[in-house]
């Protein structure tokens, strides 16, 4: 659109920004929750401007018990090992699909696809993975299950493959006696890095904040909780952080100040994400405009 | 000939083989599973060798009121989600487009993402800030300080609609916005060049330009979108409203169902018919959303 008013102007970005700020300051109200203090909190309830501020949360996190950084590192691992396997079978289904003289490839396209319309259901792979499979209760239900490739990047993926890898390159380096593995390791993932990145980041974010595997199919073993599932289990059950504590020996519940760590515990596990998130946020962008349009 | 580049291509295929692997089991597989919707599963015996039971999960299903709540929720609220997350998906990404300062669009592209970023638990945690009983924003910073009764959300069915439909406009309308956003400023510059210098007002650029130019990629989106309108984010609709039972009746879409039939009341029978209806009702829409897409625009169509 073109104008030179100066009112429509400002009027664009007068509504941008409440928008901008109608995104944050729910989350920013969740962050000075978790610095208010408890019983500033209970009395005067949620505000933007807490009265009386207190980082007791943060240390009571640091300091007793070691549920919540247990909970983080397997967070962290499960994410690292989940994105790294992730894109390794993405990759590598990717860059044979993107060959179009390669014998078998619709059909095997056709699989990879087929998946995005049509599923079993909740029931049908539960089934399978508990009875099956037996992974209930074991670190395996956090990293396998639905995360761990998804058609739809194997075609984007392979997308990208087809249109920004020249096909020259491919053959000179055959020429030159490299192999597949070769080719793909010195060729084809340096000049795919962008859609590794975004790739990467959307597989790891979804690890980073699943929740539903856990809880699936972490029945007993709570102590193999992610940070997703025990901020679950604590907001239905504010006992849990003080019967995990006292069930490894830890600072006795009572007097726990319920609201604030819960809210501080939500903040940490937001933390590493918003902290990443303006670094990568033009491949994130991106992200979202090479899957929306073309899915 | 022939046989000599299958051979030649063998790294090629092998390469594909744990990606296939993970594809038959994670999805394949379950394929075979829908037929539990037809059996009274027996642990004892095993899901194969559980006795046949035709239709009766369906019946007992239907018999309940649960079904039609089910069907009526998850349908409707992704009607409203698809209407009006594309209403302001569309006007926030004509605004977005508008913005000429790099600084400044980065600025607002960043934060309208950020709750997206959100998990589902994340979600609810900053809901139940604002909607908690005695803390909450709402109740002891606006209502209490208007003097106004305070309402307990969360066993009050009838705000709930209007919750989650705000709730899920807030986690995804910057998404969306980005898609939009991504088309406008694709359009050619020239178009409105024209249109000013024959003195079209920035209403007549968006009506006359803007939307005709967009409205294949809408139509795509939409119809893309109920294709899906069987499934239902299970973490909105499970998460947000803490899987309180007073608020059931507004809450409960075919995924928690389908989730609290098999993990909590250990009723797998209605449960599958229900998980199995979504499967197969849900494939026969996206089929037809496909075939009603490329009617209207080919280069759109999933396939």
């Amino acid at each position: 659109m073109i104008t030179n008013k100066k009112s429509f102007k400002i009027f664009v970005n007068v509504i941008l920004s409440l928008l901008a700020l109608f995104s944050v300051l729910p989350i920013f109200l969740v962050f000075m929750a978790s610095i208010t203090e408890e019983q500033t909190l209970i009395l005067n309830g949620y505000s933007f401007v807490p009265q009386v501020f207190s980082l007791y949360a943060y240390k009571y996190i640091l300091f007793s018990g070691n549920v919540i950084l247990r909970a983080y590192l397997i967070t962290i691992s499960v994410t690292a090992i989940g994105t790294f396997v992730n894109l390794f079978l993405t990759t590598f289904l990717a860059y044979p699909l993107s060959k179009k003289d390669l014998k078998g490839r619709n059909i095997i396209l056709f699989m990879v696809f087929f998946t995005m319309l049509f599923n079993g259901g909740l029931v049908s792979s539960y089934m399978m993975w508990t009875q099956i499979f037996h992974i209930r209760d074991t670190y395996f239900a956090l990293l396998v299950p639905n995360l761990m490739m998804n058609a739809f990047n194997v075609i984007i993926m392979k997308n990208f493959f087809v249109n920004n890898i020249p096909e020259s390159l491919l053959e000179a380096a055959k020429l030159d006696g490299a192999t597949e593995l070769q080719i793909l390791n010195k060729v084809v993932f340096p000049l795919s890095k962008p859609i590794i990145a975004t790739v990467g980041m959307m597989v790891g974010l979804a690890y980073w904040n699943d929740w539903q595997n856990g809880l699936y199919f972490l029945l007993m073993k709570t102590n193999l909780y992610g940070i997703q599932n025990v901020l679950n289990t604590m907001i239905n059950n504010v006992q849990f952080l003080s019967t995990q504590a006292a069930s490894q020996g830890g600072a006795a519940a009572g007097s726990l100040p319920s609201t604030g760590i819960r809210m501080a515990i939500a903040v940490i596990a937001l933390a590493p994400v918003i902290i990443i998130y303006p670094f990568v946020q033009k491949a994130f962008v991106k992200g979202i405009v090479v899957g929306g349009v073309k899915g | 000939m022939k046989k000599r580049n299958t051979i030649k291509n063998l790294p090629l295929y092998l390469m594909m083989v744990p990606g296939l692997l993970y594809l038959i089991i994670n999805n394949y597989i379950p394929l075979f599973g829908l037929v539990i919707a037809f059996k009274k599963i027996d642990y004892s015996k095993g899901i194969f060798k559980s006795d046949w039971v035709g239709f009766s999960n369906f019946v007992y299903l239907f018999k309940t009121k649960d079904a039609f709540i089910i069907f009526r929720n998850t349908i409707g609220y992704n009607l409203a989600f698809i209407f009006l997350g594309t209403i302001v998906s569309i006007i926030v990404g004509i605004l977005l487009a508008e913005v000429t300062r790099k600084t400044v669009l980065k600025v607002y592209q960043t934060t309208i993402l950020l709750p997206f970023l959100l998990s589902s638990v994340l979600l609810s945690y900053v809901v139940y800030a604002f909607l908690a009983g005695d803390a909450g924003l709402i109740n002891s910073g606006i209502l209490e300080k208007l003097g106004l009764e305070k309402i307990s959300w969360y066993s009050d069915p009838k705000y709930w609609p209007y919750i989650l439909i705000i709730v899920y406009l807030w986690k995804t309308f910057g998404y969306n916005t980005i898609i939009y956003f991504a088309m406008i400023i694709g359009i050619d510059k020239t178009y409105y060049e024209a249109a000013v210098v024959d003195g079209a007002s920035i209403w007549k650029q968006i009506t006359k330009i803007t939307l005709p130019l967009l409205k294949p990629t809408i139509i795509t989106l939409v119809l893309l979108s109920l294709g899906r309108v069987f499934h239902s984010d299970f973490g909105l609709f499970y998460q947000v409203p803490m899987n309180n039972g007073l608020l059931f009746n507004v809450t409960n879409t075919i995924d928690t169902y389908v989730f609290r039939g098999l993990m909590q009341s250990n009723d797998i029978g209605r449960s599958s018919a229900a998980s199995f209806m979504q499967s197969v009702l849900g494939f026969l829409l996206i089929l037809g959303a496909n075939a009603l897409t490329k009617k209207i625009d080919k280069e759109n169509a999933l396939f």
